[in-house]
């Protein structure tokens, strides 16, 4: 095993991780508004499918990033009328989503199937420009990658520093409590999952533009689901969800790194890795309140009328 | 979480049918609009597409058929949501434990492939129920003694278990050609068929357990004793009923339904097991009993007319030139309008 192999594997751990995290930011966001979105495989297919097809159409990766964005927040306010607005079951309007999600993006990717898109622009880390082209090949990043950590500070920073944040956490809490300290639930929850859906279309675009540059249906494979994993697996925390992408793209990378070393250890017992690993998580925090989800989680907010 | 389970609505019969009836059609037809509306969009016909939908669904005797057959793991796959949550259990592991089902059942199948098939059968199927049933054994006990939730382990696990198949799949069971399925079955395998048509003994099965959990729900006092534990669970547990056991024990009948379900999936339908075979079926158990608020007969609609509309979509993907997956938009603007009808008990706080 040359140093070469194990920084490709590093390398190619990163891009995938990326994706979840943007991901899993979103889902922490509303989850802590009191949102449980099993519909965020819909909100990513559907977000990876035009962002991938307006970058074909214009040739400008940045426009497919801010559309596939968009159309994340965009998707979220379907599941935030039904569960908002008309009281309706998370978890059955979520996987309506998915399945939403399943049809509108084979509809929207289809023309685009096996098209060829310029992604985004790799940008190499300063300071390696000296080394040999095959080593500064492998750590040229996109920008997305550069911003996920600071995004996921952003996000710390708003939920816990700011105002907004306060509320948003409260009416994850008890909406009712929060309602009558003067917060508006109801707007509250819609923002979040709008901000929600715009992160998980930003993993969406990294992607269709920035990683596989491609368009196939069901590409997602079922990374929406991973990042509700790791949401419960970072108890709800946008800092701790950095550790969890970790651990999954550490994951798949330590699984690249076996297949290239040549142990002979099937890749679908290693893909079950991150997913054990949290149920031991749950099951070791289990029962502590303290750590718990939020308190409304999946419940309905009726109002005060 | 345990607050939702409890808040599942019942249809209410007591709403005037008429206007019940009015309503659905409305918003049946409201999804159709929205539907058609896309159909425009991306170019095609779409008084043209329904007709095609309709002629191949209820326009013929084959294509009826091919309807009950789309209709027999939801059905299955909705009983094992429904089970569950008399007793206020979430189960949103269908999908896990269906796939689980299906990999005992294969295991029966290849290791007995030289017996009959009336020893083979009821092997398989029993094979199927334990897998689904072990499988749901994990978040049932997590549950019961009050350590994780049921809605998070379940759903973890649904996304485990497809890849401890593929795992059996690669590793051991895969045919000489074909790296992602199995050998064929051989015909003692596979669950009869009838009329010559794709229709297989799993209907049966199906409609069996309809009927059997109809019949405990209402007559037992096994399903009084559910309702109660649904209903006030500390309640029931202060009144002598053995919380912690009945919890365990639904769970596990839940997983070897969906168990079952799995079984009558590789051995009435592929006849083969392959590599991530549902896309969802388990999910789609979930919506429909939710939808129909576990209700026997309403489990038996909603199947009906969710299958209607994806065995419409194979036809729209052959004559109309659209991705099989399409289908899903009108299926989920019908679930969507279901979903956000006007709640039937208004006033009432979750």
């Amino acid at each position: 095993m040359t140093l070469l192999s194990i920084l490709g594997v590093l390398s190619s751990a990163i891009f995938s991780g990326t994706s979840l995290l943007y991901t899993t930011l979103g889902e922490v966001i509303h989850e802590r508004a009191g949102i449980v979105n099993l519909g965020l495989e819909g909100v990513l297919l559907i977000s990876a499918s035009s962002g991938f097809a307006v970058t074909v159409l214009t040739g400008n990766p940045y426009l497919g990033v801010l559309v596939a964005m968009l159309m994340g927040g965009l998707t979220n306010m379907i599941l935030g009328y039904l569960v908002i607005q008309r009281g309706a079951n998370q978890l059955a309007s979520g996987l309506t989503l998915m399945f939403f999600g399943f049809g509108l993006s084979a509809l929207i990717g289809r023309p685009y199937v096996g098209s060829k898109i310029n992604g985004l622009p790799r940008i190499s880390l300063p300071g390696l420009s000296d080394l040999s082209q095959l080593y500064t090949s492998l750590f040229s990043f996109d920008i997305l990658i550069y911003l996920v950590i600071p995004v996921a500070l952003l996000v710390w920073w708003l939920l816990f520093r700011t105002r907004w944040g306060l509320g948003l956490r409260a009416v994850g809490e008890n909406a009712d409590t929060a309602f009558s300290s003067g917060r508006n639930p109801r707007l509250i929850r819609y923002q979040a999952l709008f901000l929600g859906g715009m992160l998980a279309g930003l993993g969406a675009a990294h992607l269709s533009i920035a990683y596989t540059m491609n368009w196939t249906e069901y590409m997602t494979a079922g990374r929406g689901f991973i990042a509700v994993a790791l949401v419960i697996f970072s108890r709800w925390h946008p800092l701790r969800a950095i550790v969890g992408a970790l651990l999954f793209s550490g994951a798949v990378a330590f699984q690249l790194l076996l297949q290239s070393s040549g142990v002979q250890v099937s890749p679908f017992l290693l893909d079950i890795i991150p997913y054990v690993l949290t149920l031991l998580v749950l099951i070791a925090w289990g029962g502590n309140r303290k750590q718990s989800a939020p308190a409304s989680l999946g419940r309905v907010y009726h109002g005060t009328e | 979480m345990s607050q939702t389970a409890r808040s599942l609505p019942r249809v209410s019969f007591s709403n005037p049918l008429v206007s019940n009836l009015i309503r659905y059609l409305l918003m049946t037809l409201l999804a159709l609009l929205l539907f058609g509306v896309i159909l425009l969009v991306s170019g095609k016909d779409p008084i043209q597409s329904y007709r095609d939908i309709f002629s191949s669904t209820l326009g013929s005797a084959y294509g009826f058929s091919e309807v009950l057959v789309a209709m027999i793991p939801m059905l299955i796959t909705a009983l094992a949501v429904a089970i569950p949550a008399r007793v206020g259990l979430i189960n949103v592991g269908g999908e896990g434990q269906l796939y689980i089902g299906a990999a005992f059942a294969t295991w029966g199948a290849l290791l007995f492939k030289e017996q009959p098939s009336w020893i083979l059968l009821p092997v398989m199927t029993l094979l199927g129920m334990l897998g689904g049933a072990l499988w749901a054994f994990i978040p049932g006990y997590l549950k019961s003694i009050g350590l994780v939730n049921e809605t998070i382990t379940t759903l973890l696990m649904n996304s485990i278990a497809p890849k401890i198949v593929g795992f059996l799949i690669f590793g051991f069971w895969h045919s000489p050609m074909d790296t992602v399925k199995t050998d064929n079955f051989v015909a003692a395998a596979r669950l009869p068929t009838f009329f010559d048509t794709r229709l297989h003994l799993g209907m049966v099965f199906a409609l069996i357990l309809l009927v059997l959990f109809w019949f405990f729900m209402k007559y037992t006092r096994w399903g009084l004793e559910m309702r109660a534990i649904g209903g006030n669970a500390q309640a029931a547990r202060r009144n002598g009923i053995p919380l912690k056991g009945y919890l365990i024990t639904i769970m596990c009948i839940g997983g070897a339904i969906a168990g079952l379900a799995g079984m009558t999936m590789v051995s009435g339908f592929y006849g083969v097991l392959l590599l991530n075979f549902s896309i969802g079926l388990g999910f789609m158990g979930f919506l429909i009993c939710w939808l129909a608020g576990g209700d026997p007969l309403g489990i038996f609609l909603m199947s009906f007319v969710v299958a209607v509309i994806t065995t419409g979509g194979n036809l729209l993907q052959l004559t109309r030139d659209l991705p099989y997956a399409v289908v899903n938009i009108l299926l989920a603007f019908t679930l969507f309008v279901v979903l956000a009808r006007p709640s039937f008990s208004k006033g009432k706080k979750a």
